[in-house]
C-alpha cells in the first residue's frame, strides 16, 4: 500500500515534471511505514540561496528526529549528508545521499539521473521545477523570490505549490 | 499518463519494427532540432540521426537570438553540443534546404525527415512608408548585434537622431530597447558582435520608445525581462498613469493569466516609482500603449528617410473566449525618431514541395505530423515528414517550450512507426549520411562538420579573451568557412 502510494504520487508528479527519464520525488524514512515526502515550490540554484536550501535540509532533519521516537532518519550526520530517493516513471526508485545544501538537479546529475537543466542551475529558464505535495511543507519554506517567479511563470505545468 | 504508457510500448517492441537502422535528417539546429534529435536517439536506439544547417554555426536562435547580456540562457548549448557529439549524431553545417539539396531528395535519402528550421522573416505591418530607409524589423536588428552572417550588413545608423521607436511590447521588443539603452562599458564584455559594439558606442539614441496597440495588461513581454530593463542603472522610465487604467475585462484576463497579473503589477509600479521628469542627459525609456502605427512619415530634408511614425489612438474591444482587441478612434498624433525597429512577431519562410499556410506562417501539421495540403483534411499526411519548433506552433514562447514540442513531435512518429504507418520506407534501407554527403560533394557544397564547428567556437573564444570577452564572433561566411576549413 505504501508503494503504490508512492507510485502514484510519481506517476501525478512525473505528469507534472514530466522532463527527461526521471520524475522524482524526495522523502526521507522515519519509520518503516511511516514516509514523509517533500519537495520544494522551486529549485533554488543559485550559489547564494544554496545555504538556503542547507538551512532547508537541516529543519526537516530536525523535524523528523523530534517527531519520530528512535527512528533513524537515515541521514549521515558526520558527512552532512540526507538520504533522498527519486523514483522514475516506471517506477524505479534510486535512493542517494545528498550533501546538505546540494541542489536537486545536481544530485541528480551526479547521480546520472536525468533531468532536464536547460540553463544548469542559473535561474534562467524553467525546465527544472519542483511541486511540493505537502502544504505544510511548502508553508515552511521562505515566500519565492521574484526572480524564481519570474521563471515559473513560463513553467510547464505550474501548480499552487 | 497515455504518452507514459504509449512511450513504454513502442520502446519495449521498437526491435520488431524494422531491420534497417531509422535514418533521420532534421532540418534546423536551433533548439527545436536538437531537442527533436535527443528525443529520437533516446527513444529508437540504433537510429541515425543526421541535423543539418544552413549556417555554419549551429545552435540557431541561441546564438543568434539570445541577446549578448543573456549569457545563462545560452548553457543549453553546453547539452545541444553532446547530442551533437554523441556517435549516431552528426551535424552538417553550411547546408541549406532548397539551394544545397532538395525537400525530395531528403526523403529519398532518409526514412524520416523534421522541418525545425523556425523562422527568418517578419510579419510586416503593411502600412505606407514601411520601406523607408531607417525602418527595421527587429529580427534583423538582432542579428545584426549577434553578429549573424546575414545581419553583418544592415549598418543601422544610430547617429542621425537622439531616438528610436520600436512597435511591439514582447520580449524581443525589450531586448533591443534593452541593447540600445545599456551603458556600452557593460556590453563590451559579452559576446556582442564588434561592428555593433562599435556602432553603439558612437550611438547618439537617448530616448526609446515601445510603442504597443493595446494596453499593460496585454503586453506580451515576461516579467524577468521587463524586471531587467526597468532595473537598467540611471535610466528614466515613463508610463503614463491613464494607461494603467482597467476595466473588467481586463481584470478577467488578469484573472486567468498569472504572467499578464505581474506584468501589469510591474507597470504600476514602475509608473509612480520614479521621478516625474528625466533629470538632465539621462537616457530615457517611455512604454505608449494603446497606439498602433498608420504610417511611416519620410523626412523633408532626406528624402527616402523615416522622420516618425503617425500613430493612431485605439480602443480595446472583446472578440470572446477573454481576448480582446486594438480597434483604431479616428485620433491621431506624431512621433517623431530616426529609426523605427519593427518587433512584431518572426514568421517562418516557405520551401518547395511543402504545404504552406500562408496565414499562419505555419506548415499545416497534427501534432507534428505534416499535412499534405491546407484544406483542412486532418486524415491526409505527408508521408515520413514531420515538423517542430516555430514552424510547427508559430514564432511565439521560449527555448524550454521546444522540449514539450519535440516531444509531441517524436510521440507522432513513435506511433507512426509502432503502427506501420511507415512501413513502406521502413521496411528499405536508405542511404542516408553517406548518400547526403555524396551529393553535397558533386556539388561542391563546402559542408562544416561538429568538429569543424569546434574548430570555429575555439578561434571565436580565443579571439574573444584578448578583448576580455566569452567570445568574439566571425560574423562572415568567408571567415567562418575559412577557419571551419583549416586545421
Amino acid at each position: 500500500m505504501l508503494i503504490s502510494r508512492l507510485c502514484r504520487v510519481g506517476f501525478q508528479v512525473a505528469k507534472e515534471l514530466s522532463r527527461g527519464g526521471y520524475a522524482y520525488m524526495s522523502r526521507s524514512r522515519y519509520t518503516q511505514r511511516h514516509c514523509c515526502q517533500y519537495q520544494w515550490s522551486t529549485l533554488e540554484l543559485l550559489p547564494e540561496t544554496r545555504a538556503f536550501q542547507g538551512s532547508i535540509f537541516q529543519k526537516h532533519h530536525g523535524f523528523s528526529t523530534s517527531a519520530s521516537d528512535g527512528a533513524s532518519a537515515g541521514a549521515d550526520e558526520e558527512k552532512g549528508t540526507i538520504p533522498v530517493t527519486f523514483v522514475s516513471k516506471d517506477g524505479e526508485e534510486i535512493p542517494i545521499q545528498v550533501p546538505i545544501g546540494m541542489s536537486m538537479l545536481e544530485a541528480a546529475h551526479e547521480n546520472d539521473i536525468e533531468l532536464e537543466g536547460a540553463c544548469e542551475g542559473l535561474l534562467a529558464c524553467s525546465t527544472c521545477h519542483v511541486i511540493v505535495m505537502d502544504m505544510e511543507y511548502y508553508n515552511k519554506l521562505e515566500d519565492p523570490a521574484d526572480e524564481e517567479n519570474d521563471m515559473l511563470d513560463l513553467a510547464f505545468g505550474l501548480t499552487e505549490t | 499518463m497515455a504518452i507514459f504508457r504509449a512511450r513504454r510500448v513502442l520502446w519495449r517492441s521498437f526491435s520488431t519494427i524494422s531491420s534497417h537502422p531509422l535514418r533521420v535528417c532534421i532540418v534546423g539546429s536551433g533548439p527545436a532540432g536538437f531537442y527533436t534529435a535527443e528525443k529520437i536517439l533516446k527513444t529508437h536506439q540504433g537510429s541515425q540521426v543526421d541535423i543539418i544547417d544552413r549556417l555554419p554555426t549551429p545552435y540557431g536562435l541561441v546564438r543568434s537570438g539570445v541577446a549578448p547580456d543573456h549569457p545563462e540562457t545560452k548553457n543549453v548549448i553546453n547539452q545541444f553540443s553532446r547530442v551533437a557529439q554523441n556517435g549516431r549524431c552528426s551535424f552538417f553545417g553550411n547546408v541549406a534546404l532548397g539551394s544545397s539539396i532538395s525537400l525530395v531528395e531528403l526523403q529519398e535519402l532518409y526514412h524520416v525527415v523534421v522541418l525545425a528550421y523556425g523562422a527568418e522573416s517578419d510579419r510586416v505591418v503593411g502600412i505606407p512608408g514601411e520601406d523607408l530607409k531607417g525602418v527595421h524589423s527587429a529580427r534583423e536588428f538582432v542579428w545584426w548585434y549577434n553578429g549573424h552572417p546575414d545581419g553583418r550588413n544592415l549598418d543601422p545608423d544610430l547617429k542621425n537622431t537622439d531616438t528610436a521607436v520600436i512597435l511591439g511590447q514582447g520580449n524581443v521588443a525589450l531586448d533591443v530597447a534593452r541593447i540600445l539603452l545599456r551603458p556600452t562599458s557593460e556590453l563590451a564584455i559579452t559576446d556582442i558582435a564588434s561592428h555593433a559594439l562599435t556602432a553603439l558606442e558612437q550611438s547618439s539614441i537617448r530616448k526609446v520608445y515601445l510603442v504597443g496597440r493595446r494596453g499593460p495588461v496585454q503586453a506580451a513581454c515576461t516579467a524577468k525581462e521587463l524586471r531587467e530593463v526597468l532595473g537598467i542603472k540611471d535610466l528614466y522610465i515613463h508610463i503614463k498613469e491613464t494607461d494603467l487604467k482597467i476595466t473588467p475585462a481586463d481584470e478577467e484576463e488578469m484573472k486567468n493569466s498569472r504572467i499578464h497579473r505581474r506584468i501589469y503589477e510591474l507597470l504600476s509600479k514602475a509608473a509612480t516609482a520614479g521621478p516625474s521628469q528625466p533629470s538632465s542627459g539621462q537616457r530615457e525609456l517611455h512604454f505608449v500603449f494603446f497606439r498602433q502605427p498608420d504610417r511611416f512619415l519620410e523626412s523633408y530634408d532626406k528624402k527616402g528617410y523615416v522622420s516618425g511614425v503617425h500613430l493612431e489612438k485605439t480602443g480595446l474591444k472583446g472578440i470572446g473566449s477573454g481576448k480582446q482587441i486594438a480597434i483604431g478612434t479616428g485620433q491621431f498624433e506624431n512621433l517623431s525618431c530616426g529609426i523605427v525597429l519593427k518587433s512584431i512577431g518572426y514568421k517562418s519562410v516557405p520551401v518547395d514541395d511543402l504545404p504552406f499556410d500562408n496565414q499562419k506562417g505555419v506548415v499545416p501539421n497534427v501534432k507534428g505530423r505534416v499535412l499534405s495540403d491546407n484544406s483542412g483534411d486532418p486524415t491526409s499526411f505527408e508521408n515520413g515528414l514531420y515538423v517542430c519548433g516555430w514552424l510547427k506552433r508559430g514564432p511565439t514562447g521560449i527555448i524550454a517550450t521546444n522540449l514539450y514540442c519535440a516531444e509531441e513531435t517524436v510521440a507522432s512518429l513513435s506511433e507512426d512507426l509502432e503502427l506501420g504507418v511507415l512501413a513502406s520506407t521502413t521496411r528499405l534501407p536508405k542511404l542516408g549520411r553517406d548518400g547526403l554527403l555524396q551529393i553535397l560533394d558533386n556539388r561542391n557544397v563546402r559542408v562544416v562538420p561538429f568538429s569543424a564547428w569546434e574548430r570555429i567556437d575555439k578561434e571565436e573564444k580565443r579571439l574573444g579573451s584578448l578583448r576580455n570577452k566569452p567570445r568574439e564572433k566571425l560574423t562572415s561566411r568567408e571567415e567562418l568557412l575559412k577557419v571551419a576549413g583549416s586545421e
